[in-house]
């Protein structure tokens, strides 16, 4: 579904380079955790991926479904089924959550060709998908964000994804910030939402989110690039071990370093 | 930048049918002086007591000096040159839509403008069942069933000439100011309203409008009366882009509201503003005012201005009434290189006077958009209070954005509270919307109607959709 190709990205126009030789393979139905400590780059991957304009490729490839996606707007990648749960929602003050989405909703249905919905028709369906996160409805006539709690910003961005069902959604630590109950209920929705036609990529710091969504790998980013690859255990052995222990073992394209 | 190249079309197409070869506009005297402040009141028929109005009008306008203390620069018109009367316009005459250039009709859609009202701006000849004259013809009657006299300040001034004697410069004097004082010489035509006593206007008075207030000419005027107790909406101008030969437009309004009175008046204004350049954009120098006279009236300014190269315009209201309310909910857009200085002043003169102020700025391209508002409580407007609310949003990096508060109060009970606040429309929020699927130009009309949200609501529903797509046409391709 998502294959990056050793992949480099800098910040756009001004030279400093981020990421720095990325491979991965994401097949449908797959789950993957990609942990790794603060400025490893892992936000940026996310944005990489879904086409944020401050960062520029300078070499390698990103494909979607087969197809490079290079060339593509963030919206064009969204259309095409790219999903990214900000790390730090964004406010839109005076745009309430309705009208954002179904705005959203229907764009997207209609560039896959699928109907659009009207407003009635539209309220029913966003309901459902609250209920999936255990959202107050009060939320949907809010400004986007605006004025939201950490933990109801992240709990809004798994709302949109649910409405939204995406492919491939990346998750960039949407546990951090959440209360324990909070967790659950978020993750459960994650949980119900994923079937074996989509994947997801879960950015994470903490093991606790891996007890709830089983991953099937587990990345680890150092220094804009993937260090280390394994199963759920891997999470485990980081979590008591700590970033440090990495070094004694890394292998950086085949060499030790 | 789409809507551009459509008014550029337009420009020449307009051309093309021959404004500029009209026989009487050719005829008329070039520039200014007493004989031709007669030779207009002459043309229009007036008594001798407006001729002598104008005369006075003219004669302290020349005693004037141009204003220069505004946030703007241009060129300042040259009087002598100016041509001060035009005869009604002869719009021209398509046999169909499919005659009309297509960029005009792109807008025209993505306004959301229907079908014959399309046909009615776009100048090509409607159907029975729809043509204006009809539309007028039970427009008016439903009105004159309930009273209220709407017509043309021509026609008011021939046919109700004790009103307009009392009301006419009531609250704008002829000396007001330049522009005024210019208007009240040489004015062209308008719009009169009264509503009598314990009335409330059946109707919007904007249906009519939309359409044939494109042929008012450049010096407008406008008088609406409220009697006691009574009602009125009204909304003047149009989203669909504008046109006018004539560079300058100098405009007087005057409101005038009795004991328990409401005016609303909306304004949405889209002149053309000029090339990439800013050059041939209109110059919108207008003076509105309203007059809360009565106790526990109410007068409310609602205004969308986007277009014009130049914008000077402070819809005021003067709070005499005790109780009376004052309100300006105003969204400006500039883009490209134009300059908007508008704002309002507020002034209390009697008891538990209240005012708001919403305004908000969006700038963009290399534009400058300035805010200038006066509140002022009068030694004896006890307990006054006003609530001021600016914000201005900056998309891009060459525009700018200006915040000129003013307070003056002589009264200790008053209270006034002020906010403003300026904001960027960040390349991550268009991220972020972008990643949800919206396009990049949707992402910022969304954005900017996120922003304008408290003044767009105030707009007369039907106009409302409009109004937020006009916001979007307006700022497209503006980042990036
Ligand atoms: N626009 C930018 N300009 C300069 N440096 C940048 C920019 N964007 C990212 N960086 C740098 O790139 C590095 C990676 O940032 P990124 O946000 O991807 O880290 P992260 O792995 O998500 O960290 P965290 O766990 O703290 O969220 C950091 O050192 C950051 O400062
Ligand atoms: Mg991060």
């Amino acid at each position: 579904m998502l294959e990056l190709k050793d992949v480099y990205a800098e910040v756009e126009g001004e030279g400093i380079e981020i990421l720095k030789g990325v491979s991965l393979t994401i097949n449908k139905g797959e789950i993957h955790a990609i942990m790794g400590p603060n400025g490893s780059g892992k936000s940026t991957l996310a944005k990489v991926v879904s086409g944020h304009p401050e960062y520029e490729v300078t070499q390698g490839d990103i494909l979607f479904n087969g197809e490079s996606i290079l060339e593509l707007d963030p919206d064009e990648r969204a259309h095409a089924g790219i999903f990214l749960a900000f790390q730090y929602p964004v406010e839109v003050p005076g745009v309430t959550n309705t009208t954002l989405l179904r705005e959203s909703y229907n764009t997207i249905a209609a560039s896959r060709g699928r109907e659009e919905l009207d407003p009635l028709e539209f309220d029913d369906y966003i309901r459902e998908k609250l209920d999936l996160v255990e959202m107050n409805p009060d939320f949907l006539e809010r400004s986007v964000n605006t004025g939201f709690s950490g933990g109801e910003k992240k709990r809004n961005e798994i709302f949109q994804m649910a409405v939204l069902q995406p492919s491939l959604a990346l998750l960039d630590e949407t546990d951090s910030g959440l209360d324990i109950d909070a967790l659950r209920v978020v993750s459960e929705g994650i949980n119900k939402l994923h079937t074996s036609e989509d994947a997801v990529i879960l950015i994470t710091h903490y093991q606790r989110l891996l007890n709830y969504i089983v991953p099937d790998f587990v990345h680890v980013m150092r220094d804009g690039r993937i260090v280390k690859t394994g199963g759920k255990e891997l999470a485990l052995e980081l979590e008591e071990k700590g970033y440090d222990w990495l070094d004694s073992q890394t292998t950086v394209n085949g060499e030790v370093k | 930048m789409s809507e551009t190249k459509a008014l550029e079309t337009m420009i020449g197409e307009e051309y093309k049918y021959g404004f500029s070869t009209d026989i009487e506009y050719e005829e008329f005297p070039l520039g200014i002086n007493e004989d031709v402040v007669r030779l207009i009141s002459e043309k229009k028929n007036e008594p001798e007591w407006m001729t002598e109005f104008r005369l006075n009008a003219y004669r302290a306008w020349t005693e004037m000096e141009e204003p220069d203390w505004f946030n703007a620069t241009y060129e300042k018109p040259n009087f002598e040159t100016l041509q001060f009367y035009s005869a009604p316009k002869h719009r021209p005459k398509l046999d169909s839509l499919d005659e009309v250039d297509p960029k005009i009709r792109e807008t025209y859609e993505k306004l959301g403008i229907p079908l014959e009202e399309q046909k009615m701006l776009a100048g090509v000849a409607v159907d029975a069942v729809f043509d204006s004259v009809s539309v007028f013809t039970s427009f008016k009657e439903k009105l004159a069933e309930a009273g209220v006299i709407f017509c043309s300040i021509s026609e008011a001034i021939q046919e109700y000439p004790e009103l307009i004697k009392k009301y006419m410069g009531s609250v704008v004097p002829v000396r007001d100011n330049f522009y005024a004082a210019l208007n009240s010489a040489v004015f062209s035509d308008g719009s009169f309203c009264y509503v009598p006593k314990d009335t409330i206007c059946p109707m919007e008075l904007s249906t009519y409008f939309r359409i044939n207030n494109m042929n008012s000419g450049q010096f407008e005027r406008t008088l609406i009366i409220a009697e006691e107790n009574s009602h009125v909406s009204y909304l003047e101008g149009c989203t669909a882009p504008m046109y006018d030969e004539h560079q300058l437009h100098a405009a007087v309004v005057e409101l005038v509201a009795l004991d328990n009175a409401e005016i609303k008046y909306s304004t949405i204004q889209n002149w053309y503003s000029g090339d990439e350049d800013g050059k041939g954009g209109i110059y919108n120098f207008v003076t509105k005012r309203g007059a809360c006279r009565g106790k526990n009236s109410k007068i409310s300014w609602t205004q969308l201005e986007t277009g014009s190269a130049v914008t000077l315009k402070y819809p005021s209201v003067i709070l005499q009434g005790d109780n009376s309310i004052g309100e300006f909910y105003s969204v400006a857009v500039t883009n490209k290189k134009q300059q908007a200085d508008t704002g309002t002043k507020m002034i209390h003169i009697g008891k538990n006077t209240k005012s708001t102020i919403i305004s908000k700025g969006i700038s963009a391209g290399n534009s400058n958009n300035s805010y200038r508002g006066l509140v002022k409580f009068n030694r004896k407007a006890e307990n006054a209070r006003n609530f001021s609310q600016c914000d201005s949003m900056l998309i891009g990096q060459t525009c700018g954005a200006h915040t000129f508060p003013y307070i003056e109060s002589a009264n200790p009970t008053g209270k006034i509270e002020h906010e403003a606040t300026t904001s960027r429309v960040g390349e991550d929020q268009i991220f972020y919307l972008q990643q949800r699927g919206i396009s990049e130009d949707d992402a910022i009309s969304l954005i900017v109607n996120g922003f304008c949200k408290d003044v767009l609501k105030e707009l007369p529903m039907e106009f409302a959709v409009e109004a937020n797509k006009l916001l979007g046409i307006k700022l497209e391709g503006s980042v990036g």
